[in-house]
Formats: C-alpha cells, sequence, structure tokens
C-alpha cells in the first residue's frame, strides 16, 4: 500500500492503495466516482475511458502509480451542471438507451473535439472506434459529436 | 424533508379495480429513498399525496410517477410514465419519474422481457392516471358542492366553467387521497391523447451524461464488501477442491469459502439456468484486491456425467436430465448436419408437400445455421446484498425479480415479505438478466460474511457464466413450378439445445403445401432468451431464402413477398397462421415507399427483409455500397408497424440500435467450445459491431394506426439480418449462409 495525492476533477484526493491498482478501482472502490465504468478491464471497450491531461486514456489500464501530478478528468468533473457542450449535444440527440457507456463515449468525444474542433466523419469513427454500445447508438453517438462540435 | 401521506386502509388501485381483491398497501419503506431529478427545476412539494401505487401528487400540483418495470434501455422509464401522465391529464414538466421497486402487492407485471412492457401496461397504467384524475375531480366536486360531471380538467387545473371555480391538482391531492377508488374510469380516445404519440426526452438522461450512479454496480452503503466467484472454466466441470493458503493471505482479503446457489432438494424456476452452482467466493475490501487473490486461488475441477435436477414447470414438476461431457464446436457441427438429414418431428403439414417436390420444375434447397452467442450487456453482471437476520435487502440488475424473489427466498429460508428488492437501471440485459442466478450468489456470500457486500463478475466472468443464445440449424426448400409460382416449402430446423422453429408464421399460410419439422439435441450448455429469442435466427435464414427463390423465379423480392401475403390474407392454408398478412404486406409496402426502392443509384446494393414477431411487423431496406474496396452499409430504411407509437424518437432511437446489434450479431457474433470451454472470453476476442460498421444513416418510418401498442424492443432486430445478407449478396455475388458472416460463408 502506498499514499497517492492524486489531482482528480481540480481537487486533490488522497489514496492509500497498492500502487499497481487501476485508475478505475481507485476512482470507483476509494474514491466512490462511479461514472467511470467498469465494462471489459482489458481496455477495448472504453467505458473507463477519463481523461490524463487532455488525453482520453482507459482509465482500467492506468495503474495509480503512472498518474504522479498529472490532471485526471472524470464525468464527474466535465461540468458542474452537466451544460458542457458535448453533454448538452448528448441530451439534444436524446443519445443514451442503457446509458452504461456513454460516460465513456462522451470522454473520448470530449478529448477528440478538444484536439480537432470540426473531425470529419473518419476522424470520428476512428476516435470512437475502441468506445463499444451494446444497443447500438453510433449513429446518434456521431450525429451528437458533429452538433458539440458545431457549438 | 416533505412528508409522504399515504392511506394504508385502502386497496392499492391496481388490485382493487382489475383483480377484485389482492393486499393491503404495505411496505413503504421503498419510500424513503425517493429522489428527485437533481436537474428538475421544479419545486418539491411540503406534502405529497399518495393517489395510488402508480402516483403520488404534491400539494404544489408536482406529480410523482413510479415505473413500474425494470430499464434496461428499452426506454419504460419514460415511456410508461407517460400512459399515467396522459390520462391523469397534466403537463409532463411537472412529473417526476421514479423507478419504483420490487413491488407485486402494488404492480401486477415487473417484469422486462418479451418486448411486452407497453403493451401489458397499456390498460393499468392509464387506468392508474385516469383513476386519479377521477379521484380529484370527485374531491372538487364535494369540495364546491357540484355535481361531479360538470368538472373538467386541463393540464393539472380541474374546472368547474358554471361557477368560474378552479384548483390545481395539489390543492385538491390531499381530498382526493381520502376518496374511495372508483370501480370504473373512462379513458381517453387516440385521437385526444397529447402525451401519447409525441417524443419525450429519457428522464434519466441527464443523470446518464454526468455519471450519476444509476447502475447496480454503483448500488453501495456503508461497510460493503467486495465478492467475486470462481467459477468452472469449461461446461462439464465441477468444483472438486481449492487450496486457498496463498490467496487467503494476499491484502485486504476477508474470507475464501464455498458456497451453493441451490440447496439440494430445491425445485429450480424457469429463470434458474445456471450450469455453475456450485462456486468459490472470494471476499475482500476492494476490487483489485479481490481480483489479485482470485489469481493465486488453486481450484481443482472435475468432470462428471448425466445429472437431474426437478424444474417447476405449468404442468408441475418436471425431471430434466443434462448430459455429462466436455463438448466441442466442431462435434456440435457434425451432430446437427447428422439431425438435419434425417425426418425431424413433424409439427405442421399443409397439402401434400412430398407431392409438391416430386411435380417441382425447379427445387431450391439451401442450410442455414449461427453460432451460440452470449449477451455482453456493457454492465457485467453484479448484485449488491445486505442479508440479515431473517431479512434480505438486494439491488441490482434483474429483468425477472419475481422469479429472482422466490429462488432468493428459498435459498435463504426468508420470507418473500421480509426481502426488499431494488431495482436499478440495467446497463443493457437482452434477456440474460432475467436469469438471476448472481442474486442468489450475493445474498448467500453476504450471509456468509455478515455484511453488505457488493458481487461483481469481470467480463470473463460475464461471458463464460453461460445462459448464451441456442446454436441453430435450419434447412429450407422451396418447389416452384414450371410458372415459378412456389408450390410447396419444407423446413427442417433444430439446434443445441433446442429448435428455433416457428412453424406457423410466413411464409406459413400463403403455400399450399407446407411441412415443417424440427429436432434438438441435448447439451449441457446453458442458454437462454436472447433478444428476439429464435427469430433472431429464423429471420436471417428465412428472408436469405425467401430472396434466393425470389431470384429463382425471376420475381422482385418485394413483388414476391407481397404476391404470399396476398395469398395469405385472400385465402390462407391452414387456421393457424399467427401473423396477419395485411399489417405485414403494409410494412414492406411503406419501406417500398419510402426507400425509393427500384429507385436507387449505381453503385448502391439493395437487399430487403420483413419479419413478424412479438406482436409488430417490420420490414428493412438495407444499402450497401463498395469505397476502397470494402463493402459498407450507407443507408437502412426501416417500417414498423407496432399500434400506437407511446414515444417515438426513442422507440426510432431504439430500432436504431436493434439495427446496428442485428449487423453486428450477424457479421460477428460467434461463441464457439474447445472441450467444454469457451473459446472467447472478453471483447478483445468477441467482436461486437463498432461504430465504424454502423450504418450511416437509419430512417425510421412508424405505420399510423390506432391498435393497441405491440413489441417494440425486439421486432427491429431479426429482419436485418437477412436485408444484409441480400445486400451482400447483390454488392459481391456471394450469398451468405452461416452465421458470422465474416468467416465467408
Amino acid at each position: 500500500m502506498a499514499i497517492f495525492n492524486l489531482n482528480i476533477n481540480g481537487k486533490v484526493r488522497e489514496v492509500d492503495v497498492d500502487p499497481s491498482t487501476p485508475m478505475l478501482w481507485v476512482l470507483r472502490d476509494h474514491l466512490r466516482l462511479l461514472g467511470t465504468k467498469f465494462g471489459c478491464g482489458v481496455s477495448v471497450c472504453g467505458a473507463c475511458t477519463i481523461h490524463l491531461g487532455d488525453v482520453a486514456v482507459r482509465s482500467c489500464q492506468l495503474a495509480v502509480s503512472e498518474v504522479g501530478d498529472q490532471r485526471i478528468t472524470t464525468i464527474e468533473g466535465l461540468s458542474e451542471k452537466g451544460d458542457h457542450p458535448v453533454q448538452k449535444a448528448w441530451l439534444e440527440h436524446d443519445v443514451s438507451q442503457c446509458g452504461y457507456c456513454q460516460p465513456g463515449q462522451i470522454m473520448q468525444a470530449t478529448a477528440l473535439l478538444k484536439h480537432n474542433p470540426e473531425p470529419t466523419d473518419k476522424e470520428i469513427e476512428e476516435a470512437m472506434y475502441g468506445n463499444l454500445c451494446r444497443c447500438g447508438t453510433y449513429t446518434r453517438i456521431k450525429a451528437a459529436i458533429k452538433t458539440a462540435a458545431s457549438s | 424533508m416533505t412528508v409522504v401521506k399515504t392511506t394504508f386502509d385502502r386497496r392499492s388501485f391496481f388490485k382493487s379495480s382489475l383483480l377484485a381483491g389482492g393486499g393491503l398497501m404495505l411496505g413503504f419503506s421503498w419510500l424513503a429513498s425517493c429522489k428527485v431529478r437533481p436537474e428538475e427545476a421544479l419545486t418539491l412539494p411540503d406534502e405529497w399525496f399518495e393517489i395510488n401505487a402508480y402516483l403520488k401528487i404534491g400539494n404544489n400540483g408536482v406529480v410523482t410517477i413510479y415505473s413500474p418495470n425494470p430499464e434496461f434501455g428499452s426506454n419504460v422509464k419514460t415511456s410508461m410514465p407517460m400512459l399515467v401522465a396522459e390520462e391523469l391529464d397534466i403537463n409532463w414538466d411537472v412529473v417526476l419519474v421514479e423507478q419504483a421497486h420490487f413491488h407485486p402487492e402494488r404492480y401486477d407485471r415487473q417484469f422486462t422481457g418479451g418486448s411486452q412492457g407497453v403493451r401489458r401496461g397499456w390498460d393499468p397504467l392509464r387506468m392508474a392516471g385516469a383513476t386519479a384524475r377521477q379521484m380529484l375531480r370527485q374531491a372538487a366536486a364535494e369540495a364546491w358542492q357540484v355535481p361531479l360531471a360538470e368538472i373538467s380538467t386541463r393540464e393539472g387545473v380541474l374546472y368547474h366553467e358554471i361557477s368560474g371555480k378552479s384548483a390545481g391538482y395539489g390543492e385538491m391531492a390531499s381530498a382526493a387521497a381520502q376518496i374511495p377508488v372508483p370501480e370504473e374510469v373512462e379513458l381517453k380516445e387516440p385521437k385526444d391523447f397529447k402525451i401519447i404519440g409525441t417524443s419525450r426526452k429519457n428522464v434519466d438522461a441527464l443523470k446518464m451524461v454526468t455519471g450519476k450512479p444509476l447502475y447496480g454496480l454503483d448500488y453501495y452503503k456503508d461497510g460493503t464488501l467486495t465478492a467475486m466467484i470462481v467459477h468452472p472454466p469449461a461446461f462439464g466441470l465441477r468444483l472438486k477442491s481449492f487450496d486457498d493458503s496463498e490467496a487467503r493471505s494476499m491484502p485486504g482479503i476477508k474470507d475464501i469459502f464455498q458456497i451453493k446457489t441451490f440447496l439440494d432438494d430445491y425445485e429450480r424456476n424457469f429463470f434458474d439456468t445456471n450450469a455453475f452452482p456450485d462456486l468459490v467466493a472470494v471476499v475482500g475490501n476492494s476490487t483489485w484486491e479481490v481480483m489479485n487473490a482470485r489469481k493465486v486461488l488453486r481450484v481443482e475441477w472435475e468432470p462428471f456425467g448425466e445429472q437431474s435436477f426437478q424444474m417447476a414447470g405449468f404442468r408441475g414438476s418436471q425431471t430434466v436430465r443434462v448430459p455429462g461431457g466436455l463438448e466441442n464446436t466442431t462435434e456440435h457441427k457434425a451432430q446437427m448436419a447428422a439431425m438435419a438429414a434425417k425426418p425431424g418431428r413433424e409439427v405442421r403439414r399443409d397439402g401434400n408437400p412430398e407431392q409438391a417436390f416430386r411435380d417441382a420444375a425447379k427445387v431450391i434447397e439451401r442450410t442455414y445455421t449461427a453460432p451460440f452467442l452470449p449477451h455482453v450487456s456493457m454492465e457485467p453482471h453484479n448484485f449488491f446484498a445486505h442479508v440479515t437476520e431473517g431479512r434480505a435487502e438486494v439491488a441490482g440488475p434483474l429483468q425477472a425479480p419475481e422469479l429472482t424473489e422466490q429462488a432468493l427466498s428459498a435459498r435463504l429460508g426468508i420470507p418473500l415479505d421480509k426481502i426488499e428488492i431494488h431495482l436499478t437501471r440495467m446497463g443493457g440485459g437482452f434477456g440474460r438478466r432475467a436469469y438471476g442466478h448472481y442474486a442468489v450468489e450475493a445474498a448467500v456470500i453476504s450471509r456468509k460474511v455478515g455484511a453488505p457486500v457488493k458481487l461483481v463478475y469481470t467480463r470473463e466472468d460475464d461471458i463464460t457464466f453461460g445462459v448464451f443464445r441456442p446454436t441453430y440449424h435450419m434447412i429450407y426448400r422451396a418447389a416452384l413450378d414450371a410458372d415459378n409460382k412456389l408450390t410447396g416449402l419444407h423446413i427442417r430446423g433444430g439446434g443445441i439445445p433446442e429448435s428455433p422453429l416457428h412453424a406457423n408464421r410466413f411464409p406459413a399460410g400463403a403455400v399450399d403445401n407446407y411441412l415443417a419439422e424440427d429436432w434438438s439435441i441435448a447439451s449441457n450448455i446453458t442458454i437462454g432468451a436472447f433478444r428476439a429469442p429464435r427469430s433472431n435466427f429464423n429471420a436471417a435464414a428465412e428472408q436469405s431464402f425467401l430472396d434466393e427463390v425470389a431470384e429463382a423465379a425471376g420475381k422482385d423480392p418485394i413483388d414476391f413477398r407481397l404476391e404470399l401475403l396476398k395469398r395469405a390474407q385472400e385465402n390462407p392454408v391452414g387456421e393457424r397462421n399467427d401473423y396477419e398478412a395485411a399489417r405485414y404486406a403494409g410494412v414492406l409496402e411503406l419501406v417500398r415507399e419510402k426507400s425509393g426502392w427500384g429507385t436507387e443509384a449505381p453503385g448502391v446494393h439493395r437487399g430487403v427483409s420483413a419479419y413478424f414477431c412479438h406482436n409488430s411487423y417490420v420490414a428493412q431496406v438495407l444499402d450497401m455500397v463498395i469505397e476502397n474496396g470494402q463493402a459498407v452499409v450507407d443507408r437502412v430504411s426501416c417500417a414498423i408497424d407496432c399500434g400506437i407509437v407511446v414515444n417515438p424518437d426513442p422507440a426510432a432511437n431504439m430500432a436504431e440500435g436493434a439495427i446496428v446489434d442485428g449487423i453486428g450479431v450477424a457479421m460477428y457474433g460467434d461463441m464457439s467450445f474447445t472441450d467444454g470451454k469457451p473459446d472467447r472470453d472478453n471483447l478483445d476476442s468477441y467482436e461486437l459491431i463498432r461504430t465504424s460498421d454502423a450504418p450511416r444513416k437509419i430512417d425510421v418510418h412508424f405505420v399510423k394506426n390506432e391498435i393497441d401498442p405491440t413489441g417494440m424492443g425486439e421486432p427491429p432486430f431479426p429482419p436485418v439480418m437477412g436485408a444484409l445478407a441480400n445486400a451482400l449478396y447483390r454488392a459481391t455475388g456471394k450469398r451468405h449462409y452461416h452465421q458470422p458472416f465474416i468467416n465467408g460463408e
């Protein structure tokens, strides 16, 4: 066990965990930030996507010991009231069915738009390729990303 | 804090008005956990008045509607309360929706599956709203000393136009709560609907996009321990022994022990499907610590022979026998081919099919197969349980809480009324969460460790525990006469461990000479409902076959189907046909019009498909284009007849998702077995459709009619597999008979 001071959603949070613990479980089990979802544990579904700095990463593969003082943003920290343009676009298109993958989708889309404010369809497909939606809301996700990009 | 006023001495609406009897309203602990949506700008009332099991009205006119059915993404949590709000005659903007806990004394059918939520809730939910409105009107009539008939309502306000008096529902709610439940209420005509038929956004939308804890995996209480199970790696193996000496000493581990999901003399119920009732449980402080301990746990497994158990059925207790052995997909394929070469059990016969085939000018015979499939809901199986002396509080993803509660009660020896089930939003389900073994496992573990427990399955556990879509094999034979008329049809279908055959569905009824047979092969691999059971294979096979027959007959594939449906409508063969030919033809005609069938641009390769299941009719046209040498699904046009559409835009969303899901299953879905062991255990090896393979555009069109709502969650899923196969043929010249199509067969 070791103590880590993590910069999460603009606050310093202290946890005492095994250094190999993935951030996914630090967030969920130790900080009860439950918006970051467990889907596969092997970084192929995207449900656990968070931002490390400005980059979308899979928190199931990011050990707490690798984070250091880098900024972490989770879905809870994306906006105070759910009014980030990407979240608003998700609401406008009423994207969610079961909704379970959507925090990860939104974190991935937000990182995409930060680096590429006007992505083409192909760029959207490439950026979102690693985020699975079992309900099949892909067409609405794409439409919502375009709406967010134009806002 | 708000005060909740309830009337404990009054029968709940549902039982009194529909079932003539039933229990008192008991156990209001669920009300304590009522929380409003944080996004609501609504001011909470000082007092709530419960009018019936489905709704309570605040003194300020805000209304809480309890959504009875578990929500797994089909949007019942929005569409079912809309039915109540419609008849209550309120503005949707003053409605708060809460998920009802499992409460069989108060609600009739808290089950999610079979595309039956809105269909079966259509009358009781509207009656709940209408009853409450009637009680409010009566309260106003008494307060104003005027005849009931003179009280009208409009969007949450009661009016007596003659005297000019008016009052909000909130003002009359206290008095209304004291009015006896009316025995009869009038329901609106469809033309008067103000909410039904208008698109309303998902009531949990903001919570979902902000990551609020909604799901079973997010359900915790103080002091909750994490538990995981270890199950046999292969079907046909059981636990022999385990050595936990190293695992027990790992950090954060509280206990490791064996659990039994079933007591020895337990009579299983329909949703108790479970190949692995004997497990090792690992309990600790956190998920990562438990995962690590599990890695060093040494477990020995052993094969076993045929087993039997008792199962409750409609005809009393039955003995179910399950073969032993370690099964292989290669053997399954050989077994199925051998069975399919022999006559099966005759299920339906019309005319003289043998004669029709002897006399045929052309016979077309094709074989279609599909593999086992895991459901792979995005939220892995999990469950919260807190079992104390004589009580159990449990929460998590369940499609069939009623039977899960019975299983819990039998296993724990705790009466049903001491088991409290909280229904959490489910991260998908697709049929799998009807099989609630994980709830029993969590409860057994909680009781053993004497603490609240969160049972978590890894994705590997979730996929390999079983309850798959069965594997299927179907032979279709068509006889065409010299005029290219379909004179005979022969279907021989089977599967492991059950047949997919729907003997009385189209084209039965449209062909003079028809024979349907089935067969099955026993297996110890567990199977269960998977979105549109059986139809999810039949549509692909049948609609691909009809396309090929139409081509052999030199006919347009839509015209060919419409000719058969005309026959079925005007002069049906046999009496047991379970579809309405006119509605079937209706969706084909609608999709023909909306897709611009026959006017497609050069380079667009089209496949059509139509299917009836879960009481609804769906036709689809899939447009494929070739780009950079690769087939791309450009657009899918979809026509649906599911009666009245309660919430059109989310219904379209669900159809879009079903189309994406269907394309994905047909292209990639594949579970195979080697020596009883599932060959794929996570999403790196088991492929689900990703965004790049989704159609670029999906247009959903609903047939407008005033038929009571029928199924919506399942019907758009099966036909697209046929449309995909048919479009692939037009694009590539190759027909695909064996799912997944990615294998190229």
